[in-house]
C-alpha cells in the first residue's frame, strides 16, 4: 500500500461533491452526482462506464470546458468552478491538453500548423514555436509528416498529431476522450504507448475508454454509473473476462470495444 | 496572438473555401466598382463645366438688367427696371478705374444669307475686346474694330460653321452677306470652337454692337461683360459697377454676376450630383456587406466544432471573435481592392469611348468607397463573429 512519501504527493485535481445537472425541457437530468475524488500529479486514471454514465461530463468539467452545478473543483490548488471565462481559458491553455476521439484537427492546417495552434493563441514567439513543434512531432515519431495535412495522414498518425498538439504547451494534465475509439488495434496500441510515455515523464493522464486493454494499464480505474463513482479499481483488477459494469439499453459489449480486431 | 497571426489564420480559413470566398467578395467588388465609376461620371461632369467656364476667360463680371431678388415695394411704385444702354457701358468704362476692358453685348436671331444659301444664326453685337475676353481665335481676317461703340459699320465676323455653309466653295473674306435686311461685308472668320456653355460659337455672326441694336431695332443691351485687371480687383469692379449704374438709373436695378459665383453654384450642384450617384453606389456596398455576413454565418455554422476546439486549446472568446471579424474584414478589403481595379478599368473604357469627357474618380470617393467597404464588411462580420465567440465549447465540440 502507499509508501509514506507517496502520501506527500500533491493532488493536481481535487473534486469535492461535484454535481452537474442539466435541464432538458422541464426535466432535470443528473449527469454527475456528488463526485469526490483526488488525482495526484503524475497519476494515470481511467474512467469507464456505460454510455450516459457521465464520463464525458466529468471530463468536460475536469477540462474547465464546463462548470459543475454544485461542489468545488481545485485544479493545481486553485478553486476554478467560479472563475470567469478568461481565467478558465488560461487554465486550459497552460494546464490542460485535450485528445479527442475524432482527433479534431483543423483540416486546412498541416500537422505542424495544428501542433503550433495552442502556442499561436498563447502568443509564443515564432522561433520558439518552431522549436517546440519539431520537438513535439519528434516525440510522436511524425517528424517526416510535419507538412502533411490531416487528410494525408492515417487515423493513428492524426491522433499522434493531436497528442503532440495536446502536449506542446507542456500541460500538467492530459485528458483523453476515447483516444483509441476510432483506431484499429495496432494504431490504438501505438497511441496508448505514446500517452503512457508522457505519463512516465510526469504528465497526469486521464483517459476515458471503453477498452479494458487501455483501462487495465491505468493505476486507477473509476467506474461511473448514473453519474456516481460506483467502483474504484486498480488497473490489474481489470482482466479480460470480468465485466466491470453492465452496459444497459445499448447492445454494445464492454469487452468488445469500439475498435474491431 | 499578434495581429499578424490573426490575419494568417484568417487567410488560411478563407483560402480553404476559395470559391465561396471569391463569390462573396464579388458583391463588394461590384459595389466599389460602381461607386468608382459613378463618381467618376459625376466628377467628370463637374470638371467639364469648370473647364468650360475657365475657357471663357477669367476675372469677368457680368452685368444684366433687372434684379433677381424680390424687392418689397408696392405695385406701381418701383416701376420697370431701366434698360442697360451703351451710355451705361461708356460710363462704366469711364468711371471704374480697375477695369481692364469691357464688352457690351446685344443678341438676337437673324437670317444670314449669301445668294441662295440662307441660315438662321445667333447674331451677337459687341466690340473688339470680346474676342480676347471670350478667348476666341480668328481663322482668317480680323475681328471687329477696337471699342467701336457708337458708329455701327456694316461689317460681320462669321462663325466657322456659318462660313462653311454659306461659302462652301469660295473664300468669304470681303464678300457681302445679308444679315436680316442689312448688307454686310465679311471681315473675318472665327476658328472652330464648338458648343460652349450652351452657345454654339460656330453658328454665330458677330457684328458691331450699335449695328446689332439698329438691326434688332432695340435700344437696350443684353448684358455688359467687364474684365478686371487682376482677380483681386473683381470685388471692387463689382461694387463700382453697381454704384455707377445705381446713380445713373436712380435705383439699384441691375444684377451683377461674377464668373466665380456662377461657377461656385455650378460646382455646388455638380458636387451634390456626384455625392448622390456615389450614395446610390454605396447602397450596393451595404448589400455586399449583407452578402459577406451571409457567408460568415455559413462559415461559423460549418466551423462550430473548430470553434469548440480552439476554445479547448486555450483561445479566448476575444481571439475567436477577432479571427472571424478579420476574416470578414479581409473579404471586404479584397473585394474593395478588386472593385477599385474594376472601377479603374470601367473609367478607362469611359474615357476611351468619350474622350472629351474628363471622367476620373475623385480621390475622396475612392478612399470613401474602400473605407466603406471595409467598415461595412467588418460591421456585418461582427454578428457572425460574436455568435462564434459565444458558442459553448462543450456543445460546439460535440457537433461533428
Amino acid at each position: 500500500m502507499p509508501l509514506p512519501w507517496c502520501r506527500l504527493r500533491v493532488a493536481v485535481i481535487r473534486l469535492d461533491g461535484i454535481s452537474r445537472t442539466f435541464v432538458v425541457g422541464d426535466q432535470e437530468v443528473h449527469a454527475l452526482v456528488e463526485i469526490t475524488e483526488e488525482i495526484e500529479v503524475g497519476g494515470y486514471v481511467s474512467l469507464m462506464g456505460p454510455s450516459g454514465s457521465g464520463k464525458s461530463t466529468l471530463l468536460n468539467i475536469l477540462g474547465c470546458l464546463d462548470r459543475p452545478t454544485r461542489g468545488s473543483y481545485r485544479f493545481d490548488d486553485q478553486e476554478v468552478q467560479d472563475l470567469p471565462d478568461e481565467r478558465l481559458t488560461e487554465i486550459r491553455r497552460h494546464g490542460i491538453g485535450f485528445v479527442f476521439q475524432f482527433f479534431h484537427l483543423v483540416p486546412r492546417l498541416t500537422a505542424a500548423g495544428n501542433v503550433e495552434l495552442p502556442m499561436v493563441f498563447a502568443g509564443v514567439d515564432r522561433s520558439e514555436r518552431r522549436r517546440r513543434v519539431n520537438e513535439a512531432l519528434a516525440s510522436v515519431d511524425l517528424t517526416d509528416r510535419a507538412h502533411h495535412r490531416p487528410d494525408q495522414l492515417s487515423g493513428g498518425q492524426r491522433q499522434r498529431v493531436a497528442i503532440a498538439r495536446a502536449t506542446v504547451m507542456r500541460p500538467r494534465v492530459i485528458l483523453a476522450d476515447e483516444p483509441t475509439g476510432n483506431l484499429d488495434t495496432a494504431s490504438g496500441r501505438q497511441v496508448i504507448q505514446v500517452l503512457e510515455r508522457l505519463n512516465r515523464e510526469g504528465m497526469t493522464l486521464i483517459v476515458v475508454s471503453h477498452d479494458p486493454n487501455v483501462a487495465r494499464r491505468a493505476s486507477r480505474v473509476l467506474i461511473l454509473v448514473d453519474g456516481r463513482v460506483e467502483r474504484r479499481l486498480s488497473g490489474e483488477e481489470i482482466r479480460p473476462g470480468i465485466r466491470p459494469f453492465e452496459e444497459r439499453g445499448e447492445e454494445e459489449d464492454a469487452q468488445e470495444p469500439g475498435a474491431s480486431e | 496572438m499578434s495581429p499578424f497571426e490573426v490575419v494568417r489564420f484568417a487567410v488560411r480559413a478563407l483560402t480553404a473555401h476559395r470559391l465561396r470566398s471569391l463569390l462573396s467578395l464579388l458583391g463588394m467588388t461590384i459595389g466599389v466598382g460602381a461607386v468608382v465609376v459613378l463618381t467618376a461620371l459625376g466628377e467628370g461632369a463637374r470638371r467639364y463645366v469648370v473647364d468650360e467656364f475657365a475657357s471663357i476667360g477669367t476675372n469677368l463680371v457680368i452685368v444684366v438688367p433687372g434684379r433677381t431678388e424680390t424687392v418689397g415695394s408696392l405695385p406701381g411704385v418701383g416701376g420697370a427696371p431701366h434698360d442697360l444702354t451703351l451710355e451705361d457701358a461708356r460710363a462704366l468704362r469711364r468711371e471704374v478705374p480697375e477695369l481692364k476692358r469691357l464688352a457690351p453685348i446685344a443678341m438676337g436671331q437673324e437670317d444670314v444669307s449669301h445668294r441662295q444659301r440662307s441660315r438662321q444664326v445667333a447674331v451677337v453685337g459687341t466690340t473688339g475686346p470680346y474676342l480676347e475676353m471670350r478667348r476666341l481665335e480668328m481663322a482668317r481676317g480680323r475681328f471687329l474694330p477696337e471699342s467701336e461703340l457708337e458708329r455701327g459699320s456694316s461689317v460681320v465676323v462669321l462663325g466657322d460653321a456659318v462660313a462653311r455653309e454659306l461659302f462652301p466653295f469660295s473664300d468669304p473674306l470681303g464678300e457681302i452677306v445679308r444679315v436680316g435686311e442689312w448688307r454686310m461685308k465679311v471681315i473675318g472668320v472665327l476658328a472652330p470652337r464648338g458648343v460652349q456653355l450652351g452657345v454654339d460659337l460656330d453658328e454665330v455672326a458677330i457684328v458691331p454692337v450699335s449695328t446689332a441694336m439698329s438691326l434688332f431695332n432695340r435700344s437696350s443691351l443684353f448684358r455688359i461683360v467687364l474684365e478686371a485687371r487682376r482677380s483681386e480687383d473683381l470685388q471692387r469692379v463689382e461694387e463700382r459697377a453697381v454704384e455707377v449704374l445705381t446713380s445713373r438709373h436712380g435705383e439699384e436695378d441691375v444684377t451683377v454676376l461674377t464668373q466665380e459665383a456662377v461657377l461656385a453654384s455650378f460646382e455646388e450642384i455638380l458636387t451634390a450630383l456626384t455625392l448622390a450617384v456615389g450614395a446610390i453606389g454605396a447602397i450596393s456596398l451595404a448589400v455586399a456587406g449583407i452578402g459577406i455576413m451571409n457567408v460568415m454565418l455559413v462559415s461559423v455554422a460549418e466551423r462550430t466544432p473548430e470553434v469548440g476546439l480552439l476554445r479547448a486549446l486555450g483561445a479566448h472568446r476575444r481571439q475567436v471573435l477577432s479571427v472571424f471579424v478579420v476574416e470578414a474584414g479581409l473579404l471586404s478589403l479584397a473585394g474593395g481592392i478588386c472593385g477599385l481595379a474594376l472601377g479603374w478599368v470601367g473609367t478607362g473604357i469611359l474615357t476611351e469611348v468619350f474622350p472629351a469627357f474628363p471622367a476620373r474618380p475623385p480621390v475622396w470617393a475612392v478612399a470613401a468607397a474602400l473605407g466603406t467597404a471595409l467598415v461595412v464588411g467588418t460591421v456585418f462580420g461582427l454578428l457572425p463573429a460574436r455568435r462564434a465567440s459565444r458558442l459553448d465549447p462543450v456543445a460546439a465540440l460535440s457537433r461533428t
